[in-house]
């Protein structure tokens, strides 16, 4: 068998495959900023805290309620995506006829708030939530766990399901037209007001359900969105501002590449996505999937 | 992404005795301490407003026991984990808000930072929550005493017990900054010193989120050992990934070099059993550290102090004893040499010393964490397996580098 630069190639079946899975939290993640972005000009910053509210609720379900983590997977989505509307219904809608600029300051304000609230409630050092399926397979190359299985394939559906629904259905349609020719759109009779509420609270949705997705895997603190949100940013930005499948295919693709940088280069592996964000910037401004504004 | 400095001013006037005949002795009436600590970030449960509650509760325990005559003051900062924002507050309490003694400080960078100031400004710093050994070492000082725990008492304990119980060879997942480098390079130096050999190591970032990679390397090593070289949240995401990838059902072991009991609390213990380290301090092993611990609860939440707490209360203790006897807390030098010259003894980490180069000098405990049905409840997480006797458990007087040290 041949080697890569000393790496087996056994080995670096397992760091690919375990690039795709991180890769799914990336793309789930930048799939609701895409979508916040693409369909009401709002650069979410909140986002990270939105995740992490989603692992906490899950976590509080657990905990004050009972209720399992399948339980928490349909109803954390919910219960964030609500706080959502009531965000936007007090707050961002307040701010659609200024520059993106302060919709962004608005919102990293208020990301600051949700993480100082939950860090004095529930201390910085996290919270324990168990793994709800526990065990895996070893793949000859890898040991797969059952629940990275799970993830990957459940963010894949969940990603395929979003893009269908605004690039191929009717109601996709509405949602574009009205951020394109939002009078146009209200003169046949569509609440667009209404429409882009709820689509802010899909997107905020979204970031909870990644949120509840990593419970079992990271550690559920209040720092833990602002940490991945960044990364985030950079996927959404190579991808192409407001582009749905280029934040999918982006974001499975730097969770591919930045999982090889840690076989190679570990030291590197934090910086390479902004490497890669540098240079796609330079080349092509608009990002990979994105068109011209 | 932080928070604007709050130089957080709760001044908790305690012991405003008789009209006191010895008051004028000391600076401007006012024996002032600073808990220059992380209020809000990775460290604040380990240390924050835990470590405030305990400076607050070694003055009224003092108090109690014999009566002050002076006024005692207690004000906490936020360093953010930032160097160049502890020394700020450190320098503004020094020269503006006449404090008279910094203690906690966790996280080295502050720590070495602000023992350099107080230095300059012939104070007292009373360190709890840093680990770096190099602060008693090379950057010792005559103004400073380190308190609980350091990185070469660390890895010496959690290396060689290891080893001991038959762990021989080793791979690292290091934190990549200056305190990950330190705590590998000390710990393998144990290891290769009882025998053992240390196989590879990866270093990653800091922070990160994502181990799997790293433990994969680290599996495919076939190490018997995997030293977990980095502390706070990248401490707990390595350990439930680790779970995750069957890395202990493996049959490897993971080593935590830096591990407190806030830790396990946020791991849980069903992924957290059986993992062994370090401990100063536990809160079940008295009935005065239980007494005290349930008092903190009240106060915190509910959570059981840390060994860094626990350490301010100590630290605080002794240093009132010491200015007591002076009668003077103007002279941080003398101060220190008086708190060296007399045996500690507190209720919580009992009797001990402090040498030449500042480092207190006590037993630490190798712990192992409990099985989810070997623990009776919340907090309840430890197994004490080996006590290492405070003779063993701290870094030879004469291998530091200490220029103090004759």
């Amino acid at each position: 068998m041949f080697e890569l630069l000393g790496v087996p190639p056994q080995a670096l079946m397992g760091q690919l495959l375990l690039g795709l899975i991180n890769g799914a939290f990336y793309a789930l993640l930048s799939l609701g900023l895409a979508v916040i972005f693409g369909l009401m000009n709002v650069i979410n910053f909140t986002h990270g805290a939105q995740y992490m509210m989603g692992a906490f609720v899950a976590w509080m379900l657990l905990q004050y309620a009972g209720i399992p983590y399948w339980g928490a997977l349909v109803l954390a989505p919910i219960i964030v995506g609500a706080t959502g509307i009531v965000i936007e219904r007090l707050l961002i809608s307040r701010l659609y006829h200024l520059d993106h600029l302060y919709g962004l300051l608005l919102t990293f304000g208020l990301a600051l708030i949700i993480e100082g609230l939950f860090r004095q409630q529930y201390g910085s050092s996290g919270l324990p939530y168990t793994n709800p399926i526990p065990g895996g397979q070893n793949l000859g190359f890898m040991f797969l766990p059952w629940y990275r299985g799970w993830v990957v394939a459940f963010s894949l559906a969940v990603c395929l399901v979003t893009w269908f629904t605004i690039e191929r259905t009717k109601l996709g349609a509405y949602l574009r037209a009205a951020t394109e020719r939002p009078e146009l759109v209200q003169a046949f009779g569509v609440n667009v007001p209404r429409m882009i509420t709820l689509t802010y609270g899909v997107g905020v949705g979204l970031a909870a359900l990644a949120g509840v997705l990593a419970a079992p895997i990271y550690t559920v603190n209040p720092t833990m969105g602002s940490n991945l949100i960044i990364v985030v940013f950079a996927v959404v930005v190579i991808g192409g501002m407001g582009s749905i499948a280029g934040s999918i295919v982006t974001g499975f693709g730097l969770g591919v590449v930045e999982g090889l940088t840690k076989v190679f280069w570990p030291e590197a592996s934090a910086t390479v996505i902004f490497v890669i964000m540098a240079i796609v910037l330079m080349v092509r401004p608009q990002g990979l999937f994105g068109t011209p504004r | 992404m932080k928070k604007i400095l709050l130089g957080g001013l709760a001044a908790a006037a305690l012991c405003v005795g008789s009209p006191a005949p010895a008051s004028a002795q000391f600076s401007d009436g006012v024996i002032k301490i600073g808990v220059l600590n992380d209020q809000s970030g990775t460290y604040a449960d380990l240390s924050g407003q835990g470590s405030v509650w305990a400076a607050r509760k070694a003055i009224e325990d003092f108090c109690k026991a014999q009566k002050c005559f002076e006024k005692i003051e207690v004000v906490f900062g936020d360093h953010q984990n930032k160097a160049d924002i502890g020394a700020g507050v450190a320098r503004r309490w020094y020269d503006v808000e006449q404090v008279d003694v910094i203690v906690d400080t966790p996280t080295s960078s502050v720590a070495l930072a602000v023992s350099q100031i107080t230095r300059e400004k012939n104070k007292v710093f009373l360190n709890s929550g840093a680990g770096a050994s190099e602060l008693t070492g090379t950057a010792c000082s005559p103004n400073f005493i380190h308190w609980t725990y350091d990185t070469w008492a660390l890895a010496n304990g959690t290396g060689s017990a290891i080893v001991k119980t038959g762990g021989k060879t080793w791979y690292f997942l290091t934190a990549d900054y200056a305190f990950g480098h330190a705590l590998e390079r000390d710990t393998a130096a144990v290891v290769e010193k009882m025998g053992g050999k240390v196989l590879g190591k990866v270093r990653h970032p800091f922070p990160a989120q994502d181990f799997s990679s790293f433990l994969l390397q680290a599996q495919a090593s076939k190490a018997q050992v995997i030293g977990l070289a980095n502390a706070g949240a990248d401490t707990i995401n390595s350990i439930k990934q680790a779970s995750e990838f069957g890395i202990v059902q493996g049959g490897q072991r993971l080593a935590g070099l830096l591990v407190f009991i806030n830790d396990i609390h946020a791991i849980g213990l069903k992924t957290a059993q059986g993992l062994t380290f370090i401990e100063a301090w536990y809160w079940d092993t008295s009935d005065d550290n239980r007494a005290f611990a349930k008092e903190f609860a009240a106060a915190n939440k509910g959570n059981r102090p840390s060994m860094v707490q626990a350490g301010v209360y100590s630290a605080i203790t002794h240093y009132l004893k010491a200015v007591h006897a002076l009668g003077s807390d103007a002279d941080g030098v003398k101060v220190v040499e008086k708190m060296k010259e007399t045996p500690t003894d507190d209720k919580l980490f009992g009797k001990g010393t402090i040498r030449a180069d500042g480092r207190k000098i006590h037993d630490l405990m190798l712990v192992e964490v409990k099985k989810p049905e070997e623990s009776k409840g919340p907090w309840d997480y430890h197994k004490i397996i080996a006590t290492i006797p405070a003779a063993e458990a701290f870094r030879p007087l004469a291998d530091g580098g200490c220029p103090l040290v004759k």
